[in-house]
């Protein structure tokens, strides 16, 4: 009953071949994702086995462990790793505990009219340069006649000055909307008839929020905090330009670059790590799914 | 089944791309390290000449205040000169620190450099730079002996740039927060420093060599003759010195704008700086002063450098016969705030007593200060008895420091 057609005489070459559809359409980000993201990733692991000559500083080629051996052994270095941790962690949870409630006015007590408003607020400091942003802060952290320390003067606090609060307080202003962003869209998301029925069985609003919003809006947070954790993990030039003399991760890696580029790969690699660390931990909770 | 079909490719592509790199990483940086000790500098011809007409461009990479062209200034410019006269436009890229304009160097795309004693070396043994041809440099002649031909410029006789000129590093101080009379870097290392948290050291591994000549006056007993000769033991002192300034610092710094305005908002009271900072600073109106500790300095005597396959060579030798022309040498002088290299410069001083102020003929005044060099493991005053830190090892020690 059925008469089989050529196939010929109907689609174009895609559609007659899905395969090679299939592998048209995912050759050009695979080849961006394969050969240049983690080709260049893994040329950067190679080079971290190899070591510098002495005077001229050109690579040597010879596999040898002492870079890891010196990055593991020298306490130097464990104190940078985990100050930069702890840097990034402290972002992450300033940026949640400030971005939560605005994500939460903006999607659910404020009008309908204002969302695409608030929205665009939040995004407006994106479009401003970096540089000029921390340059703003290190004008307004400055010890004597910052902005902070005239509006701590009269409670008889000092300003934070430059270092490791400083940079804490300018990473959170930085990635704040990169955290708001995605609550704010996990709550969009969230059906109001959730929140009525909640009240109408008795729930206070704390309830609400604590049993019906938080676990829908969980993976949202997680997948702000992915943003907050990594790019803080990365930073160098805040540290250098509000840090005072504190430096981070990338730091050591900007000062070791040049002299000893295999040092600076074994350094390079334990930011790498972690976040994949943090990346495994956070994809059973679902937050990967609603990037 | 789609997942793990597609895992399967993303593997292979992925062993692909190592093994791509693994084998296309040995084509980028020159085989081996071509002259890996101080022994043999590359063979590398320098340009014959003549210069002839010029190719339109050059591509210039200099510290900050040597290359001005009206931007910072209206008053201060000869690159416009420059341009009108040899038909070259000058593209500009400065550097903070002789690490950066090495790297930048490595880079390519340059044709001259500025580098100072602490980088040309490393220039020289890395294959990056060519000899320079003297006699193409008219201006080479009156260019004060002392700074021809020495241990960071020149290489078994053969000239590799042309000296800029010299100065010393300097303490700085903000005379609202320093109220005292300042002619020591003890308020800088000393941990009873009364400005402790506002102090400020230059950031780059070769700032061991001031504390080093700090250590020459402080304890003789090292035997230092040579900051940038230091064997294991006085490194070591050195850096212990280092750490305890660590202290007392407030922030370090490289980018010289930051500097200005750290010293000017009080931010810093008292460190490490250049005269070219100290006369911006108080062109802004702050409170410093500046002068030479009497411990010593480390300093530096800057080369103009001919990158390796300058693409623009003509433009190159114009600009260095430029530079070191007795009007422009002068103006350079003056606005940097260092002793000019050309002897005739001295009459052409806008300040008729700018040569006596800046010590640029003055021997004695830089018997005590020690230009910014390379370290290496043969000691560079010498010694074959022990063997000296290598600049490697500097840097990774200065990234411990800093951590």
């Amino acid at each position: 009953m059925t008469t089989t057609m050529t196939s010929a005489s109907r689609g174009g070459f895609g559609y007659r071949h899905p395969r090679m559809r299939l592998a048209g359409l995912l050759t050009p980000p695979m080849l961006w994702l394969v050969v240049i993201y983690l080709g260049s990733l893994a040329a950067l692991f190679l080079t971290a086995f190899w070591t510098v000559d002495d005077f001229t500083g050109q690579l040597v080629r010879t596999f040898t462990l002492d870079n890891f051996v010196e990055v593991f052994t020298n306490s130097s270095y464990y104190v940078v790793i985990l100050r930069t941790i702890g840097i990034a962690l402290l972002v992450t949870v300033f940026c949640m505990a400030l971005g939560l409630p605005l994500a939460f006015f903006m999607a659910n007590v404020a009008p309908v009219r204002w969302r695409p408003v608030l929205v665009a607020l939040v995004l407006t400091p994106l479009w401003a340069s970096y540089l000029v942003k921390v340059y703003a802060w290190r004008a307004m952290l400055q010890p004597q006649d910052g902005v902070l320390a005239w509006f701590l003067g009269p409670l008889g606090l000092d300003g934070p000055g430059y270092g490791f609060v400083g940079i804490v307080i300018t990473l959170t202003y930085l990635w704040l909307p990169y955290m708001i962003l995605p609550i704010y869209a996990g709550l969009t998301r969230l059906p109001v008839s959730y929140l009525d029925a909640s009240a109408d069985l008795g729930a206070r609003n704390a309830r609400t929020f604590r049993s019906v919003v938080m676990p829908m809006v969980f993976p949202s947070i997680v997948a702000g905090s992915i943003f907050t954790f990594s790019l803080s993990l990365g930073d160098y030039i805040t540290a250098q330009i509000v840090g005072g003399k504190v430096t981070m991760l990338g730091n050591v890696v900007q000062t070791t670059y040049v002299t000893n580029l295999p040092f600076a790969a074994a350094v390079a690699t334990i930011p790498v790590v972690i976040v994949l660390m943090y990346l495994f931990a956070v994809r059973r909770s679902g937050a990967l799914d609603n990037l | 089944m789609h997942t793990t079909r597609l895992l399967k490719i993303a593997a292979v592509g992925s062993i692909a791309a190592i093994t791509l790199a693994a084998c296309g990483g040995s084509s980028d940086s020159s085989s081996e390290a071509a002259g890996g000790d101080a022994g043999g500098a590359p063979a590398n011809e320098a340009y014959a000449g003549p210069v002839g007409d010029g190719e339109g461009a050059v591509n210039i990479l200099a510290w900050p205040g040597y290359v001005e062209d009206g931007s910072t200034d209206p008053a201060v410019d000869w690159v416009t000169p420059f341009e009108e006269a040899t038909g070259c436009t000058v593209n500009l890229k400065t550097f903070g620190t002789s690490d950066e304009a090495v790297k930048l160097m490595q880079g390519g795309g340059w044709d001259v450099v500025s580098a100072s004693g602490d980088a040309t070396l490393r220039l020289i043994y890395g294959d990056n730079v060519q000899p320079v041809n003297t006699d193409l440099v008219p201006n080479y002649a009156d260019i004060f002996d002392g700074l021809k031909m020495q241990k960071f410029n020149s290489v078994d006789g053969v000239a590799y740039g042309i000296p800029h000129g010299r100065g010393a590093n300097l303490v700085m101080w903000n005379t609202d927060k320093v109220t005292e009379p300042i002619d020591s870097w003890a308020p800088t290392f000393e941990a009873d420093s009364p400005y402790k948290g506002a102090v400020t050291a230059y950031d780059s591994p070769i700032f061991i060599a001031d504390a080093a000549v700090y250590l020459m006056a402080t304890q003789p007993d090292l035997g230092i003759t040579d900051p940038y000769a230091l064997d294991q033991d006085q490194f070591d002192a050195a850096m212990a010195l280092l750490e305890q300034q660590k202290e007392l610092i407030g922030e370090y710094w490289s980018d010289y704008t930051k500097a200005i305005q750290a010293f000017n908002s009080g931010t810093t009271a008292i460190g490490t700086s250049w005269q070219v900072i100290a006369n911006l600073a108080q062109a802004e109106g702050g409170a410093v002063e500046a002068t030479k500790a009497k411990e010593g300095a480390t300093g530096w005597s800057d080369t103009w450098m001919v990158a390796k396959d300058a693409a623009n060579i003509n433009c190159a030798y114009k600009w260095l016969d430029w530079i070191v022309s007795p009007e422009v040498n002068a103006q350079v002088a003056e606005w940097f705030g260092e002793a000019p290299a050309n002897a005739k410069s001295c009459d052409l001083t806008s300040q008729s007593d700018f040569c006596d102020v800046y010590h640029a003929t003055d021997d004695a005044y830089w018997t005590d200060v020690y230009y910014w060099n390379t370290p290496t493991a043969q000691c560079l005053d010498g010694r074959t008895d022990v063997q000296c830190v290598p600049y490697s090892d500097w840097a990774t020690a200065w990234a411990a420091l800093r951590s």
